[in-house]
């Protein structure tokens, strides 16, 4: 069964149309990578998939699979998705001033814990489990206090969205350009990281512009977006196909 | 058509914020009550309930005196119908009270179960430990706790009443040496009616062992309370006091008007903090607390410092601006101030810190958080004499709004007239961003309580400065009133 099924998708930004016709099926256990130029609706796809409200859908549909069954995902609150298993890390990691990194944490996954009937987890356990997650991207302790991406390097904060993920454990998981602005080491830290949350009931979409991040997370597929449609699938190969011609042969 | 917004994002602009109020219950109670309107036979009147001495009353006719000749400030960013003063009760008491102290376990079972209901258990079984509570039901103190483990030490704590009979000396010596009746029309109101409030004496080297804490509730209707409340810390002392407030929930205002002073020899240490919960009217803006307030701290002795810290977030309409005047040498006030108001709250609140000693140094952190139709001021005033050599200020004054429909304002006032002076002056004002709500939401989060890490967070500078129960307390007092706001 699949866990998301995009048909069709049409939407607007600020009234312009951005995508325009996108199909998409994901099955648990597959790694999807999204490239393609800039502008081209990546990020608007992804924003979509989280609910972000500044998006208008116009067309087309997103089901979501519940509890086996699938459901409409347009139709489901934001944080509704998010205790559903939907996952974003975001391009841009938004600071929130005064609120450490382990309370926030700890303040969600206890949100998921409480809509799924699961026993929420009390501030020294979760400590606890969070010292193990920590270790997975390498991050230092002092990150549970530290105000959540407040005052963070662009490195920082997208191995704290890794850091999240990896606290959340989402069925289905959007990294958007999670590798962009990373140093090669940062890189492999974050892949690693990425790569021990693979498995055989998650999903993992990865939007990049850049091959290099495709040598340490293998996809199964790879979609190319060009000005709002999926022009061309393929697997890994077609990213290096694109990393030797671009995106020129595609844009005709 | 498919539109992705869901419905609760654009009801953010239109918050109703300030769910159920717990503490606007009343309780049945017989009372002793003077007739409404205010002359000089009504102040005659409490003073012989309250049996003064001639030296008091003396004093509040003088301030009755000067009072009939001020008329009401109205600079205040604040709109309110006139208040007829004529129209309000200046003293209500629990009868079995009025008529002769008691002791807390003779207390009448009523009143015992008010405050239990308050989270206040004043019963020697049941008091809190590790603070020592002052419990005013309207114009009188009921009861103490705590008092004989303090004497142990040499702290006084006791209502002002009882200190007029007890420690007269103190009262006479201190009392308006602060906040003179001339000070403003609601001083000079204060001082010619003030019925009750507490009063702290901590002698020298005296690091007061348990914290202390006046919780005041307004019972009675049409009946205004001013209390007064007095706290001395002698050399090298120190103390942590706290105040507490709730109300019924009544359609009509009622006037909140209290003074209070402290005062700080060299070395000592107050620590002034206050949870604010008056009623604070209903959505449409009816009934609620004015809370027009005098707090002034003179740091009198050389380091000697006094802190204030405040949580508004109840009475209708507050005028308030705790202040500290510096006059010992490197003798040190802060302000922390968190102001939180919803559906027609006005607040016009800030401080006032008047360097006069060399090296002095002040401190100001507000934040400020409007939601609904309310108006929410900073106003505040640095002033630096020609004396003040060296002083310092900083000053922090964030302002964040939640929908459209509110109002904030930030009104620095800077007077420096010593040019060795430094001050920095810091000001902020945001909108809680869409970007930030979306982010904290797509963790799982549903808006209300991304609203509610928002405004903590906010006001993390500001929690930090409380006790920790009372900062306990903040955040959840904050929480509540945020509930039922969005979504």
């Amino acid at each position: 069964m699949a866990l998301l099924v995009i048909k069709n998708l049409h939407a607007n930004v600020e009234g312009k149309a951005v995508l325009k016709g996108i199909n998409l099926t994901i099955n648990p256990g597959e790694v999807h990578a999204i490239m393609g130029p800039n502008g081209s609706g990546k990020s608007t796809l992804s924003k979509i998939i989280a609910g972000h409200p500044a998006y208008e859908v116009t067309a087309g549909t997103i089901d979501y699979d519940v509890n086996f069954q699938m459901k409409n995902l347009l139709e489901m609150e934001i944080d509704k998705r998010a205790k559903e298993g939907i996952f974003l890390a975001f391009q841009y990691p938004v600071e929130i001033p005064g609120v450490s990194n382990a309370s926030f944490l700890r303040a969600s996954f206890n949100a998921i814990c409480r809509h799924h009937g699961v026993e929420e987890m009390g501030q020294e356990a979760f400590a606890e489990f969070l010292r193990k997650k920590l270790q997975l991207v390498e991050m230092d302790e002092r990150f549970m206090e530290r105000a959540v991406n407040t005052g963070f390097s662009g490195g920082e904060k997208k191995r704290n969205e890794i850091l999240q993920m990896a606290v959340l454990s989402p069925r289905l998981a959007v990294l958007d350009e999670t590798d962009s602005g990373l140093d090669i080491d940062a890189l492999r830290i974050v892949a690693a990281g990425v790569n021990k949350l693979r498995s055989s009931d998650n999903a993992i979409v990865l939007i990049t512009h850049y091959q290099r991040l495709l040598d340490y997370i293998v996809p199964d597929f790879v979609h190319v977006l060009v000005d709002g449609t999926i022009r061309e699938t393929g697997n890994k190969d077609l990213a290096l196909k694109l990393e030797d011609r671009g995106y020129d042969w595609l844009l005709k | 058509m498919n539109k992705q917004r869901p419905p609760e994002a654009s009801s953010l602009k239109s918050p109703e914020i300030g769910g159920a109020y717990k503490y606007g219950f009343v309780t049945d109670i017989e009372t002793d009550t003077v007739p409404r309107g205010l002359n000089v036979n009504t102040i005659r009147l409490i003073s012989s309930k309250k049996n003064e001495p001639e030296w008091m009353l003396s004093y509040r006719l003088k301030a009755f005196q000067h009072w009939l000749t001020m008329t009401e400030p109205t600079w205040a960013s604040v709109k309110y119908p006139k208040i007829d003063f004529q129209n309000i009760i200046y003293f209500s008491a629990p009868k079995a009270t009025a008529e002769k102290r008691q002791s807390l376990d003779e207390l009448d079972p009523e009143l015992l179960k008010t405050f239990e209901r308050l989270g206040i258990p004043l019963s020697e079984q049941k008091r809190i430990s590790g603070v020592a509570i002052d419990a005013v039901f309207d114009s009188v103190s009921v009861g103490t706790t705590h008092q004989d483990d303090l004497k142990k030490h040499g702290v006084i704590f006791c209502s002002i009443s009882e200190a007029m009979h007890t420690h007269p000396e103190l009262v006479q010596k201190y009392l308006g040496t602060v906040v003179p009746f001339t000070d403003n029309f609601y001083a000079a109101l204060n001082a010619a009616v003030f019925t009750d409030g507490s009063f702290v004496y901590v002698p020298k080297g005296v690091k007061c062992p348990i914290d202390l804490s006046t919780y005041f509730r307004i019972n009675a209707s049409e009946t205004g309370q001013f209390e007064r409340t007095l706290i001395i810390a002698e050399e090298g002392s120190f103390v942590n006091y706290l105040e507490g407030c709730t109300a019924p929930q009544r359609d009509e205002n009622q006037l909140h008007a209290a003074v209070v002073e402290l005062i700080t020899l060299n070395d000592a240490e107050i620590k002034y903090s206050t949870v604010k919960n008056w009623y604070t009217g209903d959505k449409n803006g009816r009934g609620g607390i004015y809370n027009f307030v005098t707090k002034r701290g003179k740091c009198l002795g050389a380091r000697s410092k006094i802190s204030w810290t405040q949580v508004e977030s109840g009475s209708a309409i507050t005028w308030k601006y705790p202040s500290c005047l510096l006059l010992g040498e490197s003798s040190q006030g802060a302000f922390f101030s968190v102001a939180l108001t919803h559906d027609y709250m006005q607040a016009d609140t800030g401080t006032k810190m008047i360097h006069v000693g060399k090296n002095t140094k002040s401190t100001i952190i507000s934040k400020g958080i409007s939601t609904g139709h309310s108006r929410n001021t900073y106003r505040g005033l640095v002033k630096i004499m020609p004396t003040a050599e060296g002083a310092r200020n900083y000053s922090q004054c964030d302002s964040m709004l939640v929908g459209d429909k509110c109002h904030a304002g930030t009104v620095p006032y800077i007077e420096v007239r010593n040019n060795t002076a430094v001050l920095e002056h810091e000001a902020t004002t945001s909108r809680v961003s869409e970007d930030q709500l979306f982010y904290l939401r797509s963790r799982g989060l549903d808006t209300e309580s991304a609203v509610s890490m928002l405004v903590n967070g906010f006001c993390k500078d500001v929690f930090k400065q409380l006790p920790l129960e009372f900062s306990v307390e903040a955040v959840k007092l904050i929480e509540m009133k945020l509930e039922n706001s969005i979504g």
